[in-house]
C-alpha cells in the first residue's frame, strides 16, 4: 500500500499531463474565442459604418417622401440580395432632409409610407408614425430611426452599415428620436 | 437460419451488446403503464429520427448561402424528384415534433412523473423542449425567404433590448452588422450541427434515465410519493404487477409511432412543403412577415402587451418560465401524483393551453395590424351611401383616401386595429367625432395636419350617417338647451 500523502511517480505524471492539456487548451481557446467574437470586435471603432450616397438632391421632390435603396457598405461575397437596403427619404424643403430606416422601431418590420394620410404604417404589430417619423400610435416606444445624413456635391449621403434595433445600439447618432 | 445466428454470435462475441439490450427490452414495467397515455415519448423520438433522416436528405441539395439558399429551395420544390415531398416531411415533422413534445410534457406533468426520483429526467426534458423550439426557429431561418429575413430582424430587435449586452448579442447573433450571409451560415451551423448534437446527447440521457429509474407507474389517487419508501414500493409494484416492456407495452408505442409517421406523411402529401415565400430581398417592403405556427402566440403577445411592459416581459418572462419549469420537481418532488387530486396542476395546464390557443387563434387574423390595402381594395358598402348628400359622399371619399379604412372596418371589411365604424354615430357626437379625427388618441394617430377643414367637415358629415336605421345618433343634450335658450332670449 502506498502512503496516501505521497504522490506516486505515475500520479505526478498524470497530474502534469492534465496540467499540460489545460495549458494547451487555454492557449487554443484564445484564437477560438477571438474568432467567435470577430463580428463584435470588427464593428468597434465604427468599422461597419460608412457614408453612402443615395442620389442627387433633385431626385427627391420637396415635401415628399420617397423610397430609396442603397448597398450596405460592409459586404461579403455570399450576401446576395440581403445587402441591398431600403430607406425612406423625406425632403422637407431645400437641403433639409430626414432619412428614415424602413425598420419599425418596435420589432424591425418594414414600415410603408402612405402619402394621403401622411402616415408610416407597420404591417406586423400595427405601429404608426407621422411624416416626421415621430410615433403616432401602436406598440413602438419611439419614433422611426433616422440615418445621419449630409448633402455633398449635390448628393444626399447617409451614414449606414448597421441594422437599427430598438435597443441601445439604435442610438447611432446619439441624439434622441423625435418622439422618444 | 443457422448462418444468420452464427453471424450474430460472431458479432456478439465482440460487441457483447445482446445481453444488455435484452435486459433493457425485457425490464419489467408496471402492467397498467402499457397505456395509450404512455406513447408520446417514443413518438417524439420517432419524429426526431424522421427529422434526422429528412434533414440529411435536404442537406444533399440545400445551399446555406444567402445568395443561393432561396434558389436551392426552389430547386428542391420544383426540379429534384420528390424534393418537395422531403421538404414537406421535414416541415410537417417539425410541427408534429413540437406538438408531440408539448403533449408529452403535459402528460408527464399531469401524471406526476416529474416527482422523485425522476427530477433529472424532467430537467433534461425541459432542455429537450428548449432545443426543439430552437430547432423550430433556426429551421425557419434556413427557409431563407422574406418571413425568415424579417423574423431574424424581430429576433435581433428582441435581443437588442437586453440591457448593456444588447448590441453585442445582436452582432453575435447576426454574425455582422446586418442580416446577411454570415447570419444564415451561423443558423445553419446551429440547426445542423450544434443543436442536433446536443439533442442526440440529451435524448440518450433522457432515455437512459427512463430505463434506469423505470417508467412512471400509473398514478393512483391517494398513493403518495415519499422519498424514503418510493424505491421499494416501485420495486414491489414491478415485481407483483409487472410485465416485460417488450412485448407487453411496446406494441402500443409501435402502433402510435407508425400512426404519427403516417400522419406526417399524409400532411406532407396533402398540404405540401412550407414556402419559401418571397425572395429575402430587404428592398421589397411590400411584405407582411409572419412567424411559423408555434411562434404565432408570441406574435400576438408582442402586439397586445402595453409598450412599457414589453421589454421586461420579453426579457424576464422566458427566464421565469424556464426557471419555474426547472424548479418544479424540487418544489413538489413528493406527494400526490394523480391529476384527480391536483386541481391546481390541472387548472394551470388548462389556463396555459387556453391562453396559448387564444393568442394563436388571434394571430391567425391579426386584428392589431392595419390592412395595408383596405383603403384602395375594400369599397364602402353601398347601403352606407343610400340617400347620402353630396357632402356625405365626399366624406366617404375622404374616409377611403386617408386610409381610415386600413384600421376601421365598415360592413365587416377593412382593418380591425380600431373599432368598427358601422354605428359610430351612436357612440360619438359631432363634436366628439371632430375632436377624435383631429387630435387622435386612444391609439389613433391625429389627423389634424393631414385634413383640410373642408375634408374634416365632409368626413364627419359621413361619419354622422353611420348609425343603424331606427337608432338615433348621439347628440349633445346641452347644445339643445343652449340653442333653445338663445332662441327664447334673442
Amino acid at each position: 500500500m502506498l502512503n496516501e500523502n505521497k504522490i506516486s511517480r505515475r500520479g505526478l505524471f498524470m497530474k502534469l499531463g492534465i496540467f499540460f492539456n489545460g495549458l494547451v487548451a487555454t492557449a487554443l481557446a484564445v484564437p477560438v474565442v477571438r474568432f467567435l467574437m470577430s463580428s463584435i470586435t470588427r464593428g468597434r471603432a465604427g468599422a461597419y459604418l460608412s457614408w453612402v450616397p443615395l442620389g442627387r438632391v433633385g431626385e427627391f421632390p420637396e415635401g415628399e417622401t420617397r423610397l430609396a435603396t442603397f448597398r450596405n457598405p460592409y459586404v461579403m461575397p455570399t450576401d446576395g440580395k440581403t445587402v441591398d437596403t431600403a430607406c425612406w427619404v423625406r425632403r422637407v424643403e431645400g437641403d433639409q432632409f430626414q432619412i428614415f430606416a424602413v425598420n419599425c422601431a418596435h420589432l424591425g418590420c418594414p414600415v410603408r409610407w402612405f402619402p394621403q394620410s401622411g402616415l408610416f404604417m407597420c404591417p406586423c404589430h400595427g405601429g404608426a408614425y407621422y411624416r416626421d417619423g415621430s410615433r403616432a400610435s401602436g406598440p413602438p416606444e419611439r419614433g422611426l430611426f433616422e440615418y445621419p445624413h449630409k448633402i455633398e456635391n449635390g448628393l444626399v449621403t447617409i451614414q449606414a452599415g448597421e441594422l437599427f434595433t430598438p435597443g441601445p445600439s439604435a442610438a447611432l447618432t446619439g441624439k434622441n428620436p423625435p418622439c422618444a | 437460419m443457422r448462418i444468420i445466428s452464427q453471424i450474430g454470435d460472431w458479432f456478439d462475441q465482440r460487441l457483447q451488446l445482446a445481453a444488455p439490450i435484452r435486459e433493457a427490452a425485457e425490464h419489467p414495467v408496471p402492467r397498467n403503464t402499457a397505456s395509450w397515455f404512455y406513447v408520446f415519448g417514443s413518438a417524439a423520438l420517432t419524429v426526431f429520427l424522421l427529422q434526422l433522416v429528412t434533414g440529411i436528405l435536404l442537406a444533399l441539395i440545400y445551399v446555406p448561402s444567402a445568395s443561393e439558399a432561396w434558389s436551392s429551395l426552389q430547386v428542391l420544390n420544383h426540379e429534384v424528384t420528390l424534393g418537395w415531398f422531403i421538404r414537406a416531411l421535414h416541415g410537417w415533422g417539425s410541427n408534429f415534433m413540437v406538438a408531440i413534445v408539448l403533449i408529452h410534457m403535459v402528460q408527464v406533468f399531469l401524471f406526476g412523473a416529474y416527482k422523485f426520483p425522476r427530477e433529472l429526467t424532467w430537467i433534461v426534458g425541459v432542455f429537450l423542449l428548449l432545443m426543439t423550439l430552437g430547432m423550430a426557429f433556426s429551421g425557419q431561418v434556413l427557409r431563407f425567404d422574406q418571413d425568415a429575413y424579417w423574423g431574424l430582424g424581430i429576433g435581433a430587435s428582441i435581443a437588442s433590448r437586453v440591457p448593456i449586452a444588447g448590441p453585442v448579442i445582436v452582432k453575435l447573433m447576426l454574425g455582422g452588422p446586418i442580416i446577411a450571409g454570415a447570419t444564415l451560415s451561423r443558423f445553419f451551423a446551429l440547426h445542423v450541427f450544434v443543436i442536433p448534437g446536443m439533442l442526440i446527447g440529451f435524448v440518450c440521457l433522457h432515455v437512459l434515465m427512463v430505463l434506469k429509474l423505470g417508467i412512471n407507474e400509473w398514478p393512483m389517487p391517494g398513493r403518495l410519493v415519499k422519498r424514503a419508501t418510493y424505491a421499494s414500493e416501485y420495486h414491489e409494484l414491478t415485481k407483483k404487477a409487472g410485465a416485460p416492456f417488450v412485448p407487453y407495452a411496446i406494441w402500443k408505442d409501435l402502433f402510435f409511432a407508425a400512426f404519427i409517421l403516417l400522419a406526417v406523411a399524409a400532411c406532407a402529401l396533402y398540404f405540401g412543403p412550407f414556402g419559401p415565400t418571397g425572395r429575402p430581398d430587404p428592398t421589397i417592403i411590400q411584405t407582411v412577415p409572419k412567424p411559423d405556427y408555434f411562434f404565432l402566440w408570441l406574435y400576438a403577445l408582442l402586439s397586445l402587451l402595453p409598450p412599457s411592459m414589453e421589454t421586461p416581459a420579453l426579457l424576464i418572462g422566458p427566464v421565469l418560465v424556464i426557471v419555474g419549469l426547472l424548479l418544479l420537481p424540487f418544489l413538489s418532488g413528493e406527494g400526490e401524483k394523480s391529476w384527480r387530486r391536483r386541481p391546481i396542476a390541472v387548472l394551470t395546464v388548462l389556463l396555459i393551453a387556453i391562453t396559448l390557443g387564444t393568442f394563436t387563434h388571434l394571430a391567425g387574423f391579426t386584428p392589431w395590424s392595419p390592412h395595408m390595402s383596405a383603403w384602395s381594395g375594400d369599397p364602402v358598402p353601398e347601403r352606407f351611401l343610400h340617400g347620402a348628400t353630396a357632402l356625405q359622399r365626399q366624406g366617404a371619399l375622404v374616409f377611403q383616401a386617408k386610409q381610415c379604412r386600413n384600421c376601421h372596418s365598415l360592413g365587416e371589411l377593412g382593418g380591425q386595429r380600431g373599432p368598427a365604424l358601422d354605428s359610430v354615430a351612436v357612440r360619438l357626437t359631432q363634436d366628439q367625432l371632430i375632436r377624435q379625427v383631429i387630435q387622435g388618441g386612444g391609439n389613433m394617430p391625429a389627423y389634424g395636419k393631414n385634413l383640410s377643414p373642408a375634408e374634416t367637415t365632409a368626413l364627419v358629415a359621413f361619419l354622422e350617417t353611420l348609425h343603424p336605421a331606427g337608432q338615433a345618433p348621439a347628440r349633445d343634450a346641452s347644445r339643445d338647451i343652449v340653442l333653445r335658450e338663445s332662441s327664447a332670449h334673442p
